[in-house]
């Protein structure tokens, strides 16, 4: 039987006095898109910049295809991590750039080489997101809040990484370009193999996109199963949280934000 | 001294202790931040372009404030030393005396201020900005390391370029105290630049340069590394900012007095 494609083992992250992650245990196997729901201040993006070596964890291990990623020299991890591509929440575009530079900025490491094929592949992937030869020359400033997310995720995926993590990739749009959103990970999952990590509020996104659902509450993964049962999972948070009831088991607290900005840790 | 005593003495010094400390590790945290952008700097990717894009920034379009500056202050400086010298009958020291000012002293100081002004604040809104808005993030898992391609260039390209505005500096300073000493205070033209070249010493330009390339390293380090370790959002760029150009300020002065010390003391 292969290694999972991510693994997490026993892993903590504290800011200060406040444990955001208390012994998370996760697999995700080769081509499996998940979607990891729970409220703002569980976790859930602190999870993903672990795995992406932007935060140091406390404790535990995380595994990429059976290969540890923490306390391993940074060489064999940027190695590790090349497989992985990122699309923040906020798009998180170069704004010093134009768009076809941004979208091929892994490829270039941000040098000058090669205009017109980088070009050429910037367009191809612009076109993925359903953008076209307009934008090409554009910065991101000049580009409405749902261009500049699509933009994002043509530059998270030109260097065909094999790992994508989406954070909240539909908030901010309009139904139908959420939904093209939508489309293009699933796609991404079906017809290249490529495993979707996502965080989402939007239950119908995460329906549509995901094989598993896994809910993080207080730090824990609490509950995880076929995106079929998210409406059945017999459990009184899920359950809470899916029908946006204000009563129930789950109470209301800072967000995870709040406690990055509260102790400094970047 | 009783239990409660020492309680209130430890009451009064605790705050005391505590800045010391976290002075210390701050002084820590940006010692290691420049060694990790200039040794990751000596491995490739090297970014060439990059660095060129600041040398422009901080060297070339940093000119005319430098140049306005320095034209000035060296007039002024002129019209001082005459009036000073006048009570004495000592108004022959003009040209002498603001050679070795300008070049010493007002060059390398006044450019450090005026530049980090212009450079340092402008780094850390910049990298503030790119922090708050993930950017930073964002590059490093697209495979590029942000000391490498946004730290190091700006800390090279302040080291080479301050010293060239310093002497530019100076040259344009002692040309402004030539244009009002020969055009007001009625110095014979020959015999002020024939004073000023007999003043003029190799190893006070040596100095000057030496102390434009300390305070361009000072101000890229502030600003890069306030930016660099912004937090919070506007509120947090602004006060980065601040702090960024306040102490680059502070740092130029004290690098300045102990250079100026350790090499005429």
């Amino acid at each position: 039987m292969s290694a999972p494609k991510i693994q997490l083992t026993d892993v903590a992250k504290r800011f200060g006095n406040k444990v955001v992650l208390e012994g998370i245990n996760l697999a995700i196997e080769p081509a499996e898109s998940i979607a990891i729901i729970g409220g703002s201040g569980t976790g859930k993006s602190v999870m993903l910049k672990c795995i992406l070596g932007l935060l140091k964890p406390e404790r535990g291990s995380i595994k990429v295809d059976g290969a540890e990623l923490l306390g391993v020299p940074s060489g064999e991890r940027a190695r590790i991590a090349a497989k992985f591509g990122m699309l923040f929440q906020g798009g998180a575009l170069f704004d010093s750039m134009s768009v076809w530079r941004n979208v091929t900025f892994a490829l270039t490491q941000g040098r000058t080489t090669d205009t017109a094929r980088m070009r050429d592949i910037a367009l191809e992937n612009l076109e993925h997101v359903g953008l076209g030869r307009e934008v090409l020359n554009l910065r991101p400033s000049e580009l409405s809040g749902g261009m500049q997310k699509r933009v994002a995720l043509a530059r998270a995926i030109a260097p065909r990484p094999e790992i994508i993590f989406f954070d909240e990739p539909t908030t901010g749009l309009d139904p139908i370009r959420a939904d093209v959103i939508n489309d293009l990970i699933t796609s991404l999952v079906e017809n290249l193999g490529v495993t979707a990590v996502t965080i989402t509020h939007d239950m119908a996104s995460a329906r549509k996109i995901a094989h598993r659902v896994a809910m993080l509450y207080q730090g824990r993964i609490i509950w995880s199963g076929p995106r079929d049962r998210l409406y059945d999972s017999g459990n009184p948070y899920v359950d809470q949280f899916v029908q946006g009831r204000a009563e129930g088991p789950i109470q209301a607290g800072p967000s995870e934000t709040d406690w990055e900005e509260a102790t400094g840790e970047i | 001294m009783t239990r409660v005593s020492w309680l209130r003495v430890a009451a009064i010094f605790a705050p005391v202790g505590r800045f010391v400390i976290n002075g210390l590790a701050l002084v820590g945290r940006v010692t290691l931040f420049a060694f990790r952008a200039l040794l990751r700097s000596l491995a490739p990717p090297y970014y060439p372009g990059r660095l060129g894009e600041q040398l422009m920034q901080i060297g070339w379009l940093s000119l005319p404030v430098v140049g306005l500056t320095a034209i000035f202050t060296g007039a002024a400086l002129a019209q001082q030393i005459f009036t000073g010298g006048s009570r004495f009958n000592a108004q022959s020291t003009v040209p002498a005396i603001v050679v070795i000012g300008m070049v010493r002293e007002l060059g390398p100081v006044l450019v450090g201020l005026m530049v980090s002004g212009r450079v340092t604040s402008a780094m850390a809104a910049e990298l503030g900005t790119m922090r708050v808005t993930e950017q930073l993030d964002a590059m490093l898992t697209l495979r590029t390391d942000p000391y490498r391609y946004l730290i190091a260039p700006r800390l090279w390209a302040a080291v080479i370029a301050l010293p060239v505005l310093v002497l530019v500096a100076d040259a344009i300073g002692i040309f402004g105290s030539y244009l009002l000493s020969t055009g007001k205070l009625h110095f014979n033209a020959q015999n002020y630049l024939s004073i000023s070249r007999q003043f003029l010493e190799s190893d006070d330009i040596v100095m000057s340069a030496i102390k434009a390339g300390v305070f361009g390293f000072i101000m890229a380090l502030m600003g890069c590394y306030a930016g660099f370790n912004t937090q919070g959002g506007a509120v947090g760029v602004g006060a980065s900012t601040t702090n960024a150009v306040v102490s680059s300020f502070v740092l130029i002065l004290l690098a300045n007095l102990l250079i100026t010390v350790i090499a005429f003391g």
